[in-house]
């Protein structure tokens, strides 16, 4: 019996002088709270932060949510005891976080949210935000569109003189959805070829496939020619379109041209066989940011509240090239 | 002749009245709304072909569910269900982009069919033969029916690239109307001859109106509970199948979403009582129809999908009133009233 005991106090005696040896060897120690595995995205998102901070050569404690904010609080609480140099997480909904924030701070643990946004009602809280920008986005996608339509000389179907668009939004009031909605309407109207183009009709389709296909459907039935450019919120729901203009016998990025937002695989292959025409990323690949502004903060530097991560552009005639490369 | 009577049947009027309205109402409002024309390829195309191949999968559902509310259960994993099938075919078939699948075809169906009746088998074992409340039971694969879609397929959306899967959801080349459709006719008309030439019907109705009396009467209700749950399951099976390949692909977070209250609600609105017994298959499928017409509608007269909801609580709440025993006895109290309230007058005069 002693002897049982006597083993199992060396092995935990072992382990602890292991862990506290790789921690010494280790930088800093950062706490990371990830919402959970909803989507390939969020897989590649995560899996960028471990990458990066193995790179960085830093101690990370990583905690995996699963789509619960009282785990996220908890994950921070247990990250707050254990005395961590920084904490990030990715906040799952944006309310309900000022009292554990306000615990963070009294322990004077500096934090960084990553790629959503959350509302406090105090400000110095958190010391910055990573992540993507959806109202650039947006932008973004009208001035490809415009630029596109510059260049092959696209005239309106219907003979008409303005183009028409449709629009499949997001999930209504979701931040993505907001915010690409509003970067592209503000592009629309600062636009100086603003009279060139007409939005027939906006519709959400929820940020799924079925719901994309469905209310394109509709759309084609109402309007059938005179639609001649989608714009979808993601490229789920543009890859979900492309079948109904499929099965309505008109052609993908021929007869209605086609962007959307995020640049997952689906949408590249859909690109590289000539459905689609352009996608702007949504980059989830915000790990090396991430600890290069915490590395920044730790070292006292300033940096700005909002730090966002570089996103391109992928148009058709590029894909092939692109596609290998694609993580996510 | 023996159709039109149980047309006429009052329990069908309703639903048949309401179909008839909402497509009143498109006829109005909606421009086209009847149109359907003949593509370039031979397939049919209008809105009137895609209420009736949308809602193909749900009056699949709906007729498992049939069977299940008339022995007074009720399965909510179908939609689940639907997903774990959609899953199991895909990734059996596989993301290649080549369009090469990694299994045959036929052994995919079967897996996503099979992973439908297996579930069917989990859901009747702990109904039928471990007496659990349906809806408990049933719970436990509406819960956890996502995670082993989820598990299945890894968390992300297979994507199948190989041409003869979206046949099912779409078109078999040279076949004018949808896959779909034919395969709802194939299971309606496979339910109506159980019905008809099988005593399987009486069986259900029995076992619904009063377990006891039907054990002394020689039925094995255990046998007839468990037939059920797994008819319920193979229809799940088969609907997950269209539903992935309407999208040609597994999306395990939304493949079936809430699909199993639409097919309650179809059996419901078509006249068959949630405490079993007597049961309407005319009237669950009048019912999907009517169902998918008020999404179809929605969608033409502009209604955002995320607000569809509300919309149709409001609909349904209206015919299932009208439904009911108590409405049904206060109309009748109103009109003699009326009728005694004339009757006196012409007294008077």
């Amino acid at each position: 019996m002693k002897l049982v005991k006597t083993l199992v106090a060396a092995s935990i005696a072992a382990v602890l002088a292991a862990s506290v040896s790789t921690a010494m060897a280790k930088d800093l120690t950062i706490g990371f709270s990830q919402i959970g595995a909803e989507s390939e995205w969020r897989t590649a998102n995560t899996n960028d932060v471990k990458a990066a901070a193995q790179r960085h050569n830093i101690n990370l404690k990583f905690s995996d949510a699963q789509q619960k904010q009282e785990n996220q609080i908890k994950a921070i609480r247990t990250f707050i005891a254990q005395k961590v140099d920084l904490i990030g997480f990715v906040p799952i909904v944006a309310t309900g976080w000022d009292n554990i924030l306000r615990e963070a701070k009294r322990a004077k643990i500096p934090v960084l949210i990553m790629d959503r946004d959350l509302s406090v009602s105090d400000d110095s809280l958190y010391v910055a935000k990573i992540g993507t920008d959806s109202y650039t986005e947006g932008k973004k996608v009208f001035n490809w569109l415009d630029n596109y339509v510059e260049k092959n000389n696209l005239k309106p179907r219907d003979g008409g003189d303005k183009l028409n668009i449709v629009i499949l939004e997001g999930t209504v009031g979701s931040s993505a959805a907001t915010g690409r909605a509003h970067g592209f309407d503000d592009a629309l109207k600062a636009s100086e070829h603003k009279d060139r183009y007409n939005i027939l009709a906006s519709q959400t389709g929820d940020f799924t496939r079925q719901k994309g296909q469905e209310v394109m459907e509709s759309f084609i039935k109402s309007y059938r020619d005179k639609i001649d450019i989608l714009f979808a919120h993601n490229d789920d729901m543009a890859l979900g379109a492309i079948q109904s203009i499929e099965a309505a016998g008109l052609k993908p990025a021929k007869d209605i041209v086609i962007v959307s937002v995020d640049g997952v695989k689906g949408i590249f292959q859909a690109m590289i066989d000539g459905k689609a025409n352009a996608t702007v990323e949504c980059n989830p690949l915000q790990g090396e940011l991430f600890f290069e502004t915490a590395k920044k903060i730790l070292k006292g530097e300033k940096v700005p509240k909002s730090v966002f991560v570089e996103e391109g552009v992928f148009t058709s005639d590029k894909a092939a090239e692109v596609f290998p490369t694609r993580k996510y | 002749m023996d159709m039109l009577k149980k047309l006429s049947h009052s329990s069908l009027a309703l639903p048949l009245a309401a179909l008839a309205l909402l497509l009143l109402f498109n006829a109005l409002f909606v421009d086209d709304f009847f149109k359907i024309e003949v593509m370039e390829n031979g397939n049919l195309y209008g809105r009137p072909i895609d209420i009736l191949y949308r809602a193909s999968s749900l009056i699949i559902l709906a007729l498992g569910m049939t069977f299940v509310i008339a022995t007074g259960g009720v399965d909510i994993s179908v939609g689940a269900v639907c997903a774990i099938s959609a899953a199991s075919c895909c990734v059996m078939l596989g993301g290649d982009i080549s369009g090469i699948p990694e299994h045959p075809f036929v052994l995919a169906i079967l897996c996503g069919i099979g992973a439908g009746v297996l579930a069917g088998i989990w859901n009747g074992t702990l109904v039928a033969k471990f007496k659990i409340q349906a809806m408990v039971a049933t719970l436990i694969l509406l819960t956890a029916g996502r995670g082993i879609a989820q598990l299945l397929t890894d968390g992300q959306i297979i994507t199948v690239y190989y041409k003869p899967f979206s046949y099912i959801g779409g078109n078999i080349p040279g076949i004018p109307l949808p896959t779909a459709l034919l395969i709802a006719l194939c299971m309606v008309s496979l339910v109506i001859w159980l019905d008809r030439k099988t005593s399987l019907g009486l069986m259900i109705q029995s076992v619904g109106i009063n377990q006891t009396a039907s054990k002394y009467a020689g039925i094995n209700v255990t046998l007839v509970l468990f037939c059920v749950y797994i008819f319920s399951g193979f229809c799940a099976g088969t609907a997950g199948l269209i539903e992935g390949s309407f999208i040609r692909a597994a999306d395990a977070n939304n493949c079936g979403l809430n699909m199993e209250m639409d097919a309650i609600l179809a059996v419901t609105l078509g006249g068959t009582l949630m405490i079993g017994g007597k049961y309407y298959i005319g009237g669950t499928i009048i019912g999907a129809i009517t169902i998918q017409t008020l999404t179809t509608t929605m969608y033409a007269v502009g209604v955002s999908s995320d607000r569809l909801p509300a919309v149709k609580a409001v609909v349904i709440l209206l015919i299932i009133v009208i439904q009911s025993e108590k409405f049904k006895q206060m109309y009748r109290n109103y009109r003699l009233k009326q009728g005694s309230s004339a009757a006196k007058e012409a007294e008077h005069a």
